[in-house]
């Protein structure tokens, strides 16, 4: 709840008129494009920084996680089957969206202990960064791909293509940029996702900017939860092709990553990341597979 | 000659290979002894062809030592150009002594030496002149141009000296150095390479070769001096070693099993498809990670085809892999032979019905002949698992969307075949396969230049081409 919303708690008497009671939000998962409460029926306390009560989050449990695998497996063969410009569109109409809930992000980033200033700040880094992975969708297999010189009369050529369905544990301390981050580069070349979220709430009301932006649903999923409880059930999936562990500790990425290795999920291992600078190209090409065509040349 | 194909006998000659008695390791530019030794034994005639010293912990300790103290000081800081100049050397030298070398991979492979003339050494001589031309140009590969570091790599048994090529070519050309395990039932061509860098100059410890089994790989690969690991073979081991190197620093690229679909249209030239099926299996006895070893056939068409495959399969003429008429060589191993047995086995108890040519084996030696399996449905362990030797599951479909989802329907995703003049379909089937590597009406076609790897549980990373560079660099 946002931090500006809190003079609004107290019952507040209009002139003559009844007391009006705020409405709050329950904050849900997102699986399969729909807010679902935990299957499991627990849920946890969200404070704000100064140890107010927020919410009550939904508590993920592990069938939550196989739900989104199966929500997130049925979405990635249309997903990559979109055309690299629809899938660049839809990336910035999230940016867009994202663009119009401004001030709620802000609101929502203070509750988490941010200066208005520091809010803003990642607010508006995260909108450009979906603008920019937005961009990357058709240009990727330009930068990535290549025909290949072969010594023979052949058409020989390399192309990149999404790894599959990515889990995703989001970075700490960086709510939304951060969220961001890892979860543009992973869609916009066609894989779905995953994710289980750093902060529950500005993870959820971002599950809602997702929701309006004609993401097909399913194709990214977001769990609030306890991380160390989620994490070892996602990377032991065989249905899960790839973790990104932005957020995970040394000890829970290695733990996740020998997990990983029962069906070879391509890893990408937590580092030191300033979410503020320029992401290159390695999370982009992280979950992209190469397939080669060979076809002879002849009349 | 096994049974009468027509053809005189024409056996190459192996006074080109001058085998020793006993091989040591190669470190740091010299060999040394080991404390214990192994057999290699020629699988076509079970005769044994020298003694190979096995590497333990201390010698792979003092391999990885001296490939550190190389990369640092002399490997690592080298101008491209010079290394390059070093590979192109690596590359003449293998030209050169090419027969020489065919000839002494077939006696300890068993493979067939038209294919170790025709196809292992042209190509091993090409990786190392295609990545040597890489070494100086590594600023436009998109990659960086810092390398890894000291490489631990393990390499199998079924392209003993194009696999070393595709291991070290690469490494070299991006400032790495390497320590390489080959095969136990392999390792003489490998140790023939560590003679040819010597007669390069290459500097002592930029390549060492370490010897043994499974034991040596692993120590090899959980050595703390290692910073890349990169591993061809089997999905087992692929999974173990990913599972060892869990929490470390350590970079990996694993190419592994496969259990490719080789899907075949009803308007395919069928002549031209039964050619490719039979390389698509056959070649290299089955051992091959991207064998076409699933037909998928279109049901129309399918016993059309099957007459004209068993046709071409009763003239495949296995035996004496030294004899330039054999197709079909000797199984690499008592090992690999068990367990092609075993899985054959399973098919007929499974209800798969085998066939196979009228084919008389020697007596001595590995041998099996080439086998195709219908009545295959998708649930038999010869239809999911890799077989790795001369054996076929041929299964049917309906829809192009039906042979889609057969071909896809397995944890591997190393290649795929299609077969079609319908140049729209080519494109739409090979788009919507899970698979590294396709052939659009050929099969097994290999080359420096293009990079091979791949999806799911047949690994990750690319070798070959420009691609095949991201795995030994450090990418800034």
């Amino acid at each position: 709840m946002p931090k500006a919303d809190k003079k609004n708690k107290k019952p507040k008497r209009t002139e003559g008129g009844p007391v009006r009671l705020s409405v709050r939000k329950t904050y849900k998962l997102f699986i399969g494009g729909a807010f679902p409460r935990s299957e499991s029926g627990r849920s946890y306390v969200v404070h704000d920084a100064d140890g107010a009560f927020l919410a009550n989050a939904s508590l993920a449990s592990r069938k939550d996680v196989r739900d989104a695998v199966v929500a997130a497996r049925k979405a990635f063969g249309p997903w990559a089957a979109r055309t690299a410009y629809n899938r660049g569109q839809i990336l910035y109409r999230i940016a867009e969206m994202l663009e119009g809930r401004r001030a709620q992000f802000v609101a929502e980033l203070r509750a988490t202990g941010r200066s208005a200033e520091a809010a803003g700040a990642e607010v508006d880094a995260a909108v450009d960064r979906w603008v920019w992975y937005a961009g990357w969708a058709d240009k990727v297999a330009a930068v990535a791909g290549n025909p290949n010189a072969v010594a023979g009369p052949f058409l020989n050529i390399s192309t990149p293509v999404p790894t599959g369905v990515v889990g995703v544990l989001a970075p700490e301390g960086s709510p939304l940029l951060g969220l961001a981050s890892v979860l543009a580069p992973a869609i916009a070349t066609g894989n779905t996702a995953v994710a289980v979220a750093d902060s529950p709430l500005v993870a959820v009301t971002f599950a809602e900017v997702l929701a309006t932006s004609d993401l097909p649903g399913g194709v990214v999923n977001i769990l609030t939860g306890h991380r160390a409880e989620l994490a070892p059930w996602l990377a032991g999936h065989m249905d899960v092709n790839a973790l990104d562990l932005a957020g995970a500790s040394a000890e829970l990425a290695a733990e996740c990553e020998r997990a990983a290795a029962s069906n070879l999920k391509r890893v990408l291992r937590p580092a030191d990341e300033d979410w503020h600078a320029d992401p290159g190209l390695r999370r982009l090409t992280a979950f992209l597979e190469t397939r080669t065509v060979w076809h002879p040349v002849g009349v | 000659m096994i049974f009468d194909t027509g053809y005189a006998p024409a056996p190459e000659s192996t006074s080109v290979v001058d085998l020793r008695a006993s091989y040591g390791l190669f470190i740091d530019g010299g060999f040394v002894t080991g404390k214990e030794t192994f057999p290699t034994i020629n699988p076509a005639t079970e005769e044994t062809l020298a003694e190979v010293a096995l590497a333990g912990a201390g010698e792979v300790d003092a391999a990885v030592a001296a490939a550190r103290t190389a990369y640092e000081n002399v490997w690592g800081p080298m101008p491209g150009a010079e290394r390059a100049k070093y590979l192109y050397r690596i590359a003449r030298i293998i030209q050169e002594r090419s027969r020489e070398l065919a000839v002494l991979e077939t006696l300890d492979n068993g493979k067939p030496i038209r294919e170790t003339r025709d196809v292992d050494l042209p190509l091993v001589a090409a990786h190392f002149f295609h990545y040597a031309g890489w070494a100086d140009k590594l600023e436009y590969a998109g990659y960086g141009t810092t390398p890894v570091g000291v490489a631990g790599q393990v390499i199998p048994w079924n392209f003993p000296l194009l696999m070393l090529a595709w291991k070290i070519a690469p490494a070299l050309a991006c400032g790495n150095t390497v320590v390489l395990k080959p095969a136990e039932t392999t390792p003489l061509t490998a140790l023939a390479f560590a003679e040819i860098c010597q007669q390069a100059e290459l500097p002592a410890g930029v390549v060492n070769i370490v010897t043994g089994a499974g034991e040596t790989g692993r120590l090899l690969v959980e050595h703390p001096g290692v910073d890349k690991v990169a591993f061809t073979g089997s999905t087992e081991v692929g999974r173990q070693i990913a599972h060892a190197l869990a929490g470390t620093s350590k970079r990996l690229s694993l190419e592994l099993g496969g259990k490719g679909a080789n899907i075949v249209f009803d308007d395919a030239p069928l002549d031209q498809a039964v050619e490719g099926v039979v390389n698509a299996i056959f070649f290299n006895q089955g051992h091959v990670c991207c064998a076409g070893s699933r037909l998928l056939v279109q049901e129309s068409v399918a016993e059309e085809l099957l007459a004209k495959l068993r046709a071409r399969m009763e003239t495949l003429v296995v035996g004496d892999p030294l004899d330039k008429n054999t197709d079909v060589g000797a199984v690499n191993s008592a090992a690999q032979l068990a367990r092609i047995r075993e899985l054959v086995a399973s098919g007929v108890e499974e209800g798969a019905e085998p066939w196979s040519p009228p084919c008389a084996l020697p007596e001595r030696g590995f041998w099996f002949a080439p086998t195709v399996f219908t009545c295959v449905a998708a649930s038999h362990r010869v239809a999911r698992e890799e077989i790795f030797g001369p054996v076929l599951s041929v299964l049917t479909f309906r829809t192009p969307e039906e042979a889609v989802e057969k071909a896809n329907n397995t944890p591997y995703g190393l290649s795929a075949g299609i077969w079609t003049e319908k140049g729209s379909r080519i494109l739409a089937v090979a788009e919507k396969l899970r698979a590294g590597v396709v052939w659009a009406n050929t099969f097994n076609q290999f080359d420096p230049a293009s990079p091979f790897g791949g999806f799911k549980e047949s690994g990750y990373g690319r070798e070959g081409g420009r691609h095949g560079l991201e795995a030994y660099l450090a990418q800034g």
